[in-house]
């Protein structure tokens, strides 16, 4: 039975999520805005606390390591799941409502976790516990392009030596642990590209820099060299072997499930922006009628319905891509349709609802600034929106990539 | 009117008030007016003109409406059966129930067998062929909206069964989906709002089994031809008159006017508006063509409301806008999932089309500024699908949903004309001539933010 509401079974998680979005990331929200790249110490006691409510179960096996698609799941009876995917995408958009940057810097839940979540073994699921996992993939040379990439993997005896530069990694400074893609045969193209798990004590590799960005300040984004760097073959994620029929495909399912995640953080850092300028507005004298024709309402109310319009078709489109993912379908298409949406009515509504709110808005005063900043990046990571769109029209016009470059 | 006052700018010809003629202007358009008469009579067509019986692809002839046929009264008036909603499992899913797949299955059908293959041949004629409003009521479009109680099809009315068939009917064609779904529109409201004795006068009517005159030919008219149109704000009005209602004013978008039985009008009564139901045989009653832009199979129709007398049966709902406000939310669900059901049409066509059109050697879907069009014609049809079904389901299970269509309309409204100006594009030259229906949906589509009425889920 068609039914597009929060899942009942999810509304007390995500009712937790709000509360510590308002009462924890909020507060401090604009003070690690301005201190860029000093560690939200705040955040440690929170991630306990999370862990702490993931112990008992009551998350639904939301957070970075609810995209696992495990296998129960398919033996039940054709009956309707609302899992772990919903449970994540929807408290994911809460803390994102709460800040973007500061839930990108929450331990434990990184998108390595996620990765890890994704690809590993079982067996590599248990060891990497409790550990906190950054993300790297870009490198210097290579963006969107990332069966491009050059960092190597090469076996030497039951170790790989990894050597390569990667940026953009976020938590690079903070994990404990980052997961680098990395070749172990450029010659073999998108198959060889394999995903490592490795300690950031690990003396071949090295945090060179922090980046100064944009937005999400707090989040700290790292660049990291891999120096004859040696990390045991226990972990290389997923299978060693090298499928040239598979072809990228087990490195990229990490996207199928990442970027309904990375849809959430724009559906809830827009979110954000909405409810407080539709507060201001109303204080203003302005009312949203939704019976009322817009265009016989006033040009700032026309406005708001436009963007709130938008926003919701994202966030129906992240929920359906989530949803499929509890419920084992394949989701690449929509997961990069919710991604593509979220991406860009991220950025209108939040660049809208400081235009609406004027030097109100556009002033640190308010954070309606900080989250038109914040939300840039989640049309650029991921994926960016340009590849969102090719991945959608491939798989709608059935175009393979050689055909649709 | 004399011959220079008629000549005056504003209001005709698509001219704005602010226009001014100067001489020469003025004697063009005295050579033209001339220029246009000769050339009625050398084609010998002056004759026809004046005595052109109504047509339903010009507008400015006014005729009466259709006598119809008497309903006889039944039932007290008390009020009607009231459909029960649907339970909530609480549970985010996008499967639609085993009965609504098996509705969906015909609708589809339907939708390609017979409306696709009318499309064009009925929105040259501005009227739908007999056999596809007889094939809709072969699978009971009439009484879908009528719980089964009062004789419908479906065992609890649903709002969602209704946005899904809409959206499978439309992508067939708008036009005749629209034509097919407006006797349905009025069944539906009556269902919805009245009274026992109003329920058992009309309801048989449209749920028969296709004996006697058949299902009679209705709509629900709430638009006026105004511009800044706000259904809360309506020029017609309905005076107490007695133990009656005395109607005047001028609906538009009404949905085969010439041909229809029964109308539900919307008038303002005591400052707020309501709905009223009139018998075509009723005085005072005109019906002008009204040919738009666009869903020309529906017959589009300008009602014309002249003291029309009405008894106190005749108030449909209540009079503190309840359930008028209702109608409106329910009516633009409809449009929404017309929008859908079309917008899913262009992007198929679309589809095979840049697959199959070839430009430097290679099909244009090769190219990103091609393909990234369709990826965002299938990302915002989908939005504009969910956000629909969203606003279905909460109307469905008896929640307020007055947020969900106001944001549905307003995503279709845009998204979908996008999606039809995009699909026209693609086609370049080919999409701007009637060989391709891509023209047609760019026309049907500017339709769903203009409507009022007409539909209802």
């Amino acid at each position: 039975m068609i039914n597009l509401e929060t899942p009942k079974k999810h509304a007390t998680l995500i009712d937790q999520a709000h509360q510590l979005a308002m009462n924890m990331l909020r507060p401090i929200s604009r003070k690690y805005d301005r201190a860029e790249h000093s560690y939200p110490k705040e955040l440690d006691m929170l991630a306990a606390l999370i862990d702490g409510v993931s112990e008992t179960g009551a998350s639904s096996g939301a957070g970075a390591s609810g995209v696992r698609r495990d296998a129960s799941a398919a033996d039940d009876t054709g009956k309707v799941r609302n899992g772990a995917n919903l449970a994540s995408v929807l408290s994911v958009a809460e803390m994102c409502w709460g800040d973007t940057a500061l839930l990108l810097s929450m331990p434990r839940q990184g998108l390595g976790n996620s990765a890890i979540a994704s690809v590993a073994n079982e067996e590599q699921l248990e060891r990497y516990r409790g550990t906190w996992a950054a993300m790297a993939i870009t490198e210097p040379g290579t963006g969107s392009d990332s069966a491009n990439i050059t960092t190597t993997a090469v076996l030497d005896g039951d170790e790989y030596v990894i050597n390569g530069e990667k940026i953009y990694v976020t938590s690079g400074e903070r994990a404990d642990s980052v997961v680098v893609w990395a070749t172990l045969d450029k010659e073999l193209g998108r198959a060889a590209i394999k995903s490592f798990l490795v300690r950031k004590d690990n003396p071949g590799l090295k945090v060179e820099r922090l980046e100064h960005k944009l937005g999400i300040r707090a989040s700290d984004t790292a660049v990291i060299t891999f120096t004859d760097c040696r990390v045991p073959a226990e972990d290389l994620l997923g299978s060693p072997e090298i499928d040239t029929k598979s072809g990228f495909a087990g490195a990229m399912a990490t996207f199928d499930n990442t970027r309904p995640l990375v849809a959430a953080m724009a559906v809830g850092c827009a979110r954000a922006s909405l409810d407080l300028t539709r507060d201001l507005l109303e204080q203003a004298g302005v009312e949203v009628d939704y019976d009322r024709p817009a265009q016989s309402q006033s040009a700032a109310a026309a406005t708001f319905l436009r963007l709130e319009a938008d926003w919701e078709g994202a966030k129906l489109l992240m929920m359906q891509a989530a949803w499929m993912a509890d419920n084992r379908k394949p989701n690449s298409l929509e997961a990069s349709m919710a991604k593509a949406k979220a991406g860009r009515v991220g950025s209108d509504v939040t660049l809208s609802c400081v235009q609406l709110c004027g030097t109100l808005g556009y002033s640190e005063g308010e954070l309606l600034e900080k989250w038109a900043r914040d939300s840039k990046i989640l049309d650029i990571f991921e994926g960016t929106q340009q590849i969102q769109q090719l991945i959608v029209a491939r798989r709608v016009l059935g175009l393979t990539s050689a055909e649709l470059r | 009117m004399s011959f220079i006052s008629s000549l005056r700018p504003g209001g005709r010809h698509g001219l704005s008030s602010r226009e001014t003629r100067d001489p020469i202007g003025l004697a063009v358009a005295a050579v033209n007016r001339l220029a246009q008469s000769e050339l009625i009579d050398r084609v010998g067509l002056r004759k026809q003109a004046e005595h052109a019986v109504y047509s339903t692809t010009r507008n400015g002839f006014r005729v009466a409406t259709a006598a119809g046929r008497t309903f006889a009264r039944a039932g007290r008036r008390t009020a009607g059966a009231r459909p029960a909603n649907a339970p909530s499992r609480g549970v985010f899913d996008l499967t639609p129930t085993d009965d609504e797949a098996m509705l969906l299955d015909v609708v589809r059908e339907l939708a390609t067998e017979v409306l696709r293959p009318a499309a064009s041949a009925a929105d040259e004629a501005c009227a739908p062929p007999a056999e596809v409003l007889a094939a809709a009521q072969d699978v009971g479009l009439p009484s879908l909206g009528v719980p089964e109680e009062l004789g419908g099809i479906m065992e609890e009315r649903s709002a969602t069964a209704g946005a899904l068939v809409a959206e499978a009917l439309a992508q067939g064609d708008m036009g005749l989906a629209v034509a097919t779904l407006a006797p349905g529109a009025v069944a539906t409201a009556i269902g919805l709002w009245g009274t026992e004795a109003q329920q058992q006068t009309y309801l048989p009517a449209f749920t028969g089994d296709g004996a006697g005159p058949g299902v009679p030919v209705a709509a629900l008219t709430l638009a006026e031809p105004t511009v800044l149109f706000d259904p809360f704000d309506l020029a017609t009005t309905a005076l107490r008159d007695g133990d009656g209602f005395v109607l005047d004013g001028v609906k538009s978008a009404v949905v085969r006017g010439a041909e229809a039985e029964l109308f539900v009008v919307a008038a303002t009564l005591d400052g707020t508006p309501a709905l009223f139901l009139v018998e075509s045989g009723a005085d005072g009653l005109e019906v002008e063509a009204d040919p738009s832009m666009g869903i020309r199979a529906a017959g589009l129709s300008r009602l014309h409301l002249t003291g029309v007398r009405v008894g106190a049966d005749a108030l449909l709902g209540d009079t503190d806008g309840a359930a008028y406000t209702e109608c409106v939310r329910l009516s633009r669900l409809a449009w929404c999932a017309l929008a859908v059901g079309t917008g899913q049409a262009v992007l198929d066509y679309v589809k095979d089309y840049v697959n199959g059109r070839e430009a430097f050697g290679e099909p244009i879907s090769h190219r990103q500024s091609v393909a990234f069009m369709v990826a965002d014609m299938a990302i915002e049809v989908q939005a504009m699908r969910l956000l629909t079904w969203k606003a279905a389901s909460r109307a469905t299970r008896g929640q307020d949903f007055a947020r969900e269509v106001g944001l549905a309309r307003q995503l279709c409204t845009e998204k979908g004309m996008r999606i039809g100006l995009d699909g026209v594009q693609l086609l370049g030259g080919h999409g701007f001539v009637k060989e391709h229906p891509v023209e047609r949906w760019y026309r049907d589509l500017r339709a769903v933010g203009v409507m009022e009425g007409a539909v209802l889920v």
